[in-house]
């Protein structure tokens, strides 16, 4: 397999230069198209994200200029980007795509998006026909080696974002969050998204309380909850399960004694503060009450970063598994090479037996059944006889990867096979393919 | 026969021992995954041997099993089950599965006791009696012990420990609704279990009955039990609180059951 992947990345490339290689949605098919309708190249896409840039490509014969190929692409000269460009070939390109895949070259390791986006790359490139089946194989693979990344790893299940560990941990105290109520006190970005998070996991009522009411006002308006005047603050605040705040007041605002006000009026059930302010909103001595639970933005932090953590730890889990399956996927594709070869030398083969008894046929005269079976096992068997050990040699060569393209041409020139037939279009052949992948 | 079947049961529920032990001792949950498979084919065995153990004797009363502590453990671990079938959460268990473990360990390996002969025990009523106090018991078991894991739970949250909070526990909210449903449950079991075993005594000692330490105790455990369903139900006390009183009914119901040794009334010797 003549695979290239080209590509820039958040890690090797700049934004400014990133942008260069961006692909626009709409262009995308456009693109691949072309990509795949430059000479030499047989099957294309393109992965194109605000991150990277990806162009994976199947190529004739190993030669084609893919760079060359960019220019037209883009109309800019790749050469002064030289620096920011990877390129990847056969087994680091198969791996490469596996790995970006499962997310383990995303900036955030184990964020679910990409696979989507690689997903709807191949999508569009399937759609404009520039995929075929080995593509189609390689990303049918790749789309199951995530999958299996994120089931046996933990990879993508802590939350890295100081919003969603705010709602892992309002979750770890109310469990489901259907019919919760949020209060945010202060009208800041922050709260606004930390609120945004919590109604997307069921939250149901928010109250909005800021000093300039006119903003709160705004704010409830955004999430059809309700501004409430700011005098109001301590007499309503109980109202909520959650509380979230983020004003720039200089001292506290909320203390113990009112802490245990809340909890007199909720009858002790729990509420959870969340406290984006610095200096904080929250005294912290509010913690030490049962039933409330108080975590200020350092605390969210250090969640987060933990989290940051166990996730590298995963990765490594993940790296092992990608490269296992890299393993399986050559493996896989060697014995591929062979079957189309074996495939026609049994037909060829098959043609001339059956050329064979056709001439000698008249000599022969009539035959009894049971002769005319004779002469088929006789002629079979010594096809199969002398056939047995070319084709073990043919198998044995797929797996060692060094002679595969050798013997598997010296068997073609020898006998004057033509080109093995190749397969129709996408599904099916991820179909065959998985098929005798099986079979050998 | 129905020894055999409970000493399978033992078997299994000793797979909740450990799944309780490497989870008290932060060891992780290893045995996650089996640990409801096992002691539900526990519970499956348990029932085979107590239903043998009717069927043998020819009648569904106390006299006609091995040991009470069996049909104490089996309750305890329908409850479980109730509750799980509710929640899906095993977590209780780490209180539960070392009681009925030792339970059943108990009655499986432990003789015959002294043969009791007061034709009382071949009653229904007896039995009825004990069944559902057992039942009232084991639902305050189930509440104790989410009541240690609601301040397990708390802790941990208040902690800040990130490490510390991807933990096996379900959410707070949860554990605490599985402490008072357990509560409401096994309430109206404990006082019919109360009213029916008053009836049986005052019948056959007279009203002179309540002054034996086993009823003492089991009435002081039936109040605090209504004291603890009052503060939840009127000031909501939850945590800190609530597994204190927890923990005073529970300790009141042990002494309760080892009272069995002074008891006149329970001692079933005639």
């Amino acid at each position: 397999m003549n695979l290239i992947v080209i590509g820039v990345n958040h890690q090797t490339a700049p934004v400014e230069v990133r942008e260069q290689f961006a692909i626009p949605e709409a262009r995308l098919p456009e693109a691949v198209k072309s990509l795949a309708s430059h000479p030499g190249v047989e099957e294309a896409m393109i992965v194109s994200t605000c991150n990277r840039v990806e162009l994976v490509a199947r190529l004739k014969d190993g030669q084609a200029d893919i760079r060359e190929c960019m220019k037209t692409l883009y109309g800019v000269d790749p050469a002064p980007y030289r620096k920011h460009l990877y390129e990847f070939r056969d087994r680091e390109a198969i791996k490469h795509v596996f790995r970006v895949a499962s997310s383990l070259d995303s900036m955030v390791v184990g964020e679910p998006q990409i696979l989507g986006q690689v997903k709807e790359a191949y999508a569009t490139a399937r759609a404009v026909g520039a995929i075929d089946s080995q593509l189609d194989a390689l990303l049918s693979r790749a789309f199951a080696v995530a999958k299996r990344v994120r089931t046996e790893t933990l990879i993508a299940t802590s939350a890295v974002s100081v919003a969603s560990v705010a709602v892992e941990l309002a979750q770890k105290i109310f469990g489901n969050l259907e019919g919760k109520s949020v209060y945010l006190v202060g009208a800041g970005k922050m709260c606004e998204l930390a609120a945004r998070h919590l109604l997307a996991h069921g939250a149901k009522k928010i109250y909005v309380g800021n000093r300039t009411f006119e903003r709160a006002a705004a704010m409830a308006k955004k999430f059809n909850g309700e501004a409430i005047p700011f005098e109001r603050l301590y007499d309503t605040v109980d109202l909520a399960d959650i509380v979230i705040t983020s004003t720039g007041a200089p001292h506290t605002i909320f203390r113990k004694e009112h802490g245990e006000k809340f909890l007199n009026k909720r009858r002790n059930r729990p509420m959870f503060f969340i406290d984006i302010a610095v200096p904080r909103d929250v005294d912290p001595e509010m913690n030490k009450l049962d039933g409330i639970f108080v975590y200020d933005i350092d605390d969210l932090q250090q969640v987060v970063s933990s989290h940051i953590t166990d996730r590298k730890a995963e990765a490594d889990r993940a790296e092992a598994i990608v490269e296992n399956e890299v393993e399986k996927f050559l493996a896989r594709l060697q014995t591929l090479d062979v079957v189309p070869t074996i495939v026609s030398l049994q037909e060829h083969l098959e043609t001339v037996r059956q050329a064979e008894i056709d001439r000698v046929r008249g000599r022969l005269g009539s035959l009894s059944p049971e002769q005319e079976m004779a002469v088929d096992a006789l002629t079979k068997g010594i096809i199969n006889k002398i056939m047995h050990t070319p084709i073990t040699t043919l198998k044995t060569a797929a797996r060692e990867s060094s002679e595969a393209t050798t013997v598997i041409d010296l068997v073609r020139k020898l006998f004057n096979l033509r080109e093995g037939k190749k397969t129709a279009t996408g599904e099916e052949s991820a179909v065959s393919t998985e098929k005798t992948g099986v079979r050998n | 026969m129905p020894l055999i079947w409970l000493r399978v049961a033992v078997a299994f529920y000793s797979v909740g021992l450990v799944y309780s032990i490497l989870l008290l001792s932060k060891r992780g949950n290893l045995l996650a995954k089996v640990v409801e498979p096992a002691v539900g084919f526990g519970l499956i065995f348990h029932f085979v041997s107590l239903v043998e153990s009717f069927v043998l004797s020819g009648h569904v009363s106390l006299a006609s099993v091995h040991n009470s502590e069996s049909i104490l453990a089996f309750l305890a671990m329908v409850v479980f089950f109730v509750f799980f079938v509710g929640y899906r959460t095993v977590s209780p268990g780490i209180v539960i599965f070392p009681i009925v473990f030792v339970l059943t360990l108990a009655s499986a390996i432990g003789q015959k006791p002294v043969a009791l002969t007061s034709p009382l025990l071949r009653s229904g009523w007896v039995f009825v009696h004990v069944v559902l106090i057992f039942t009232g018991y084991a639902g305050l078991f189930l509440s104790f012990g989410a009541s240690l894991l609601y301040i397990i739970q708390e802790r941990t949250l208040k902690s800040k420990h990130p490490a510390r909070l991807s933990s096996w526990l379900p959410p707070l909210e949860t554990i605490d609704e599985i402490c008072y449903n357990s509560l409401l449950f096994g309430f109206p079991f404990m006082t019919l279990g109360l009213a029916a075993g008053s009836v049986l005594a005052i019948e056959k000692y007279g009203p002179f009955f309540f002054y034996d330490p086993k009823i003492l105790l089991s009435f002081l455990m039936w109040i605090v039990y209504m004291l603890l369903l009052y503060m939840r139900w009127s000031s909501g006390w939850r945590g800190r609180r609530a597994a204190l009183l927890a923990t005073i009914a529970f300790v009141v119901a042990l002494g309760a059951w080892a009272a069995n040794y002074f008891s006149r009334v329970h001692s079933f010797r005639s």
